[in-house]
């Protein structure tokens, strides 16, 4: 099938879609998109975490027909062409990286939380990461990134 | 907001505090691509008219193959191959310590989960659908499930050899000792899982020359490429290995998983053959943490001084072989803990069994033995009423205690201090057991699995000992290639090593190493490959050790060249120094003399020279397990 969507702000348009296709696999394997990752592919670790239409959603768990016409965030939308995301240099900043690889979910999923909770307290960050697993870092450094970005979105906010 | 906010900590004797060297906390080369979702990881990969990988597994822990019929998967449009154990060219066996686990199963399946038939297709849905469509005819055997049944000399053989994988005796001191105080236990450890993010996963190209080369994620690049070599009947150097991207790895890869698999299928096809495993093929696609039985005896004195200890522990090794060996030894040289003991008696196994294959994850073998040794602690200290940081400090092992391997610790053993700075540090409330605790505190509240009922907090201790690097005479060294060269004007380093980063950070310490040693700001760290010689293995917390010592003394190898060079070039120019080159340094880009005056920057003096050292590092040597230590 034809699948036609906005992804970044962009109209993208792929062909020769199978419709069992995630929208997971149809981002990393038909649109070059690889930022969302397949970790577990059954919607348990948060590590393909994109925004559709605005919603929080698990990639792995959408399937590609339901995208039809559809707006989708991805972790590749958010840097700007000079700068990084806030969100993305606090993680940085903040130790929150090692192997990566639940980086990009974890990040558009405080991007999703700080949207809605501009000053989130440690419980709050905590329930909106639950659904998001790390094994890396044993997941102090990613609170601590996140309260670092908190501080400099409001910073930002304020000026 | 850069990183030069965070506070930095510069060491004293580093000669040239060049920007990003050690001691400072510095970015992660690799951090942005990470961020961004551009770091290019194993499951990431793309290649022109590139197929799709799949594997079959046995549904049965123990069976016999009777026939495999492969023609209703290669009936399916859009299947390339589908390949056996027929198909394997050289050795149909691998393992990292004991040849034992076959590329593709024959004759006897000995785990739930053993790959059987692999296939290559245009669509990994296609892959998969073909290789459900492979119809294999079992015999069904009873499985052996209990490593203490398995070693009981009644159980079915599993190996040729016997269901022992090994034996690790150690005694130590005194024998038969009588104490004040006998306190038994028994205690079970079960199966755990590193569960790394990053599924197995690589990307397989054949090459013009009947060699391929392989991107993938791993552990140790150069014991896949032996053990591929092996199995695919080629000389080493054409099998050529490349570092992907790891999403994390604890221990889970170092085992071959997809590696032979992807391989095969590409040189078969001739094309690049691309593999990703789901998560539950994960699980059946790695090794685990071994689940054991562990059955001690403490004998103390009524003033909680230990006298004796013995252990007998049985661990369970699964199918096949892996790392177990090693991972047994760990196991009995940590049975007592980081403890001082008259008399120990240790008698380690790993057995055979149908379970899923078990190995490497992190804290291999002395987090078993540690679980037992703590709890056996905390029951000693419950039985003789003493606090139980009380019990650990009166026995706790300090520099130059003995191991029960009769190995003197001469180096620092700072037990009773971390055991001091823990008790000292304010306890966690017990929150479950107050008014109006915030569910989300609670271990899973969070996920919603509790609401507080059933949730009892308590305080407990515990402290273990662990191993750095590769023992018992293992030769553990890593190698090193360092580049010095001035690219636009400027000195630039090249660091190449085969070392796996899987997200602990050594690509960031190479580079920091190398600034340092050198003096120089620019730093590249070449992506790991099988093009320079061995780094071992991203295990037992070594590679910042070994790898970083291998950096280090080709940096060092460098320098001395390029200063020797200086005094050749330069020397004349200072006859009043008598010995050039122990007065001549590399700081900052820049040779000066003994006296600090500058004689050189290096662009001026490099020029379009090429300074390049291989150098390999080792730690001080180990030496085999003695059993028996008389210690008086």
């Amino acid at each position: 099938m034809r699948l036609t969507c906005t992804v970044n702000g962009k109209v993208e348009t792929v062909d020769d879609v199978w419709p069992g296709e995630s929208l997971l696999y149809v981002l990393r394997e038909r649109m070059g998109l690889p930022g969302a990752k397949n970790a577990c592919e059954q919607g348990e670790c948060g590590s393909c975490s994109v925004h559709l239409d605005g919603i929080l959603v698990c990639a792995c768990l959408v399937a590609a027909g339901q995208v039809e016409g559809a707006e989708i965030k991805t972790v590749e939308g958010l840097a700007g062409a000079k700068d990084l995301h806030p969100v993305q240099q606090a993680y940085l900043d903040a130790g929150a990286v090692q192997c990566g690889f639940c980086t990009p979910g974890l990040i558009v999923a405080t991007v999703d939380l700080l949207e809605k909770n501009a000053d989130p307290s440690d419980s709050e960050i905590r329930e909106a990461l639950a659904g998001n697993l790390c094994r890396c870092t044993g997941y102090s450094k990613i609170l601590d990134a996140v309260r670092l970005a908190a501080v400099r979105l409001e910073g930002a906010g304020v000026e | 907001m850069s990183n030069s906010t965070l506070p930095t900590k510069q060491r004293d004797h580093v000669e040239a505090p060049v920007l990003g060297g050690l001691g400072e906390s510095v970015a992660r080369p690799d951090g942005t691509l990470k961020v961004t979702g551009d770091f290019a990881y194993s499951s990431d990969l793309w290649a022109d008219g590139m197929l799709w990988a799949s594997t079959l597994r046995s549904p049965h822990p123990h069976a016999r193959i009777k026939s495999i019929n492969i023609a209703p998967a290669l009936k399916i449009n859009g299947v390339s191959a589908v390949l056996t154990h027929d198909d394997v060219p050289g050795s149909k066996l691998y393992g990292l310590e004991i040849v034992d686990q076959p590329v593709l199963a024959f004759d006897t399946i000995r785990f739930h989960g053993e790959a059987i038939a692999i296939v290559a297709a245009d669509h990994p849905e296609t892959a998969k659908r073909a290789a459900q469509a492979i119809v294999v005819e079992y015999e069904i055997l009873e499985p052996v499930v209990d490593a203490d049944y398995a070693i009981s000399g009644r159980a079915p053989i599993i190996h040729d050899g016997g269901n022992i994988t090994r034996h690790v005796p150690i005694i130590f001191g005194p024998q038969n000792l009588k104490a004040d105080v006998v306190v038994k236990g028994e205690y079970e450890v079960g199966m755990q899982d590193q569960a790394p993010l990053g599924p197995e996963s690589g990307l397989a190209i054949p090459a013009e020359d009947g060699g391929i080369d392989i991107y993938l994620s791993t552990q140790w690049l150069h014991v896949d490429r032996g053990q591929l070599a092996t199995v695919l009947g080629l000389p080493p150097e054409k099998v050529r290995l490349t570092l992907a991207g790891v999403g994390g790895a604890f221990g889970a890869r170092e085992d071959m998983s997809m590696q032979a698999h992807i391989a095969l299928l590409a040189m078969r096809t001739g094309k690049p053959v691309k593999i990703v495993y789901s998560r539950e093929e994960s699980f059946f696609g790695h090794v685990h943490r071994h689940p054991g039985k562990l059955r001690y005896e403490h004998g103390v004195t009524k003033e909680g001084k230990l006298v004796y200890v013995k252990a007998n522990i049985v661990l369970d090794g699964g199918a096949y072989a892996s790392s177990s060996p090693a991972v047994c030894a760990n196991a009995a040289c940590f049975a007592v803990g980081p403890y001082e003991v008259e008399s120990a008696t240790i008698d380690a196994y790993v057995a055979y069994t149908n379970n899923p294959p078990c190995g490497a994850m992190r804290g291999f073998g002395a987090v078993q033995t540690g679980f037992a040794y703590e709890s056996q602690m905390d029951k000693i200290a419950e039985t003789l009423g003493m606090d139980p940081i009380e019990l650990r400090l009166k026995n706790a092992m300090v520099r130059d205690s003995l191991m029960p391997t009769g190995q003197p610790v001469d180096s620092a053993a700072p037990v009773a201090e971390i055991l001091e700075k823990l008790r000292a540090m304010p306890l966690p409330p017990l929150t479950a057991t107050t008014d109006g605790f915030d569910v989300i505190e609670l271990p899973g509240g969070a996920s919603n699995v509790t609401h507080g009922e059933g949730v009892r907090r308590g305080i407990g201790y515990a402290v273990g000992i662990k191993n750095i690097g590769f023992s018992e005479g293992f030769d553990d060294y890593s190698t090193a290639k360092v580049r010095l060269q001035i690219i636009n004007g400027e000195p630039v380093v090249e660091v190449h090593t085969a070392a796996a980063e899987v997200g602990q950070g050594l690509v960031t310490l190479k580079g920091q190493i190398a600034r340092t040693e050198l003096g120089v700001q620019r730093v590249v760290v070449h992506v790991s490959d099988t093009q320079v010689g061995s780094a071992g293995s991203t295990s037992a917390s070594r590679q910042s050790y070994v790898t970083g010592g291998a950096v280090m003394t080709a940096c060092k190898a460098v320098k001395d060249e390029v200063l020797l060079y200086a005094m050749e070039k330069l020397g004349h120019l200072h006859p009043h120094l008598l010995h050039f080159r122990a007065n001549y340094k590399l700081v900052n880009g820049e040779i000066r003399d003994g006296e600090g005056h500058l004689v050189s920057s290096l662009a001026d003096l490099v020029k379009d020279r090429i300074f390049e050292c291989t150098r390999e590092y080792r730690h001080r040597p180990t030496t085999p397990i003695d059993p028996i230590i008389h210690h008086s």
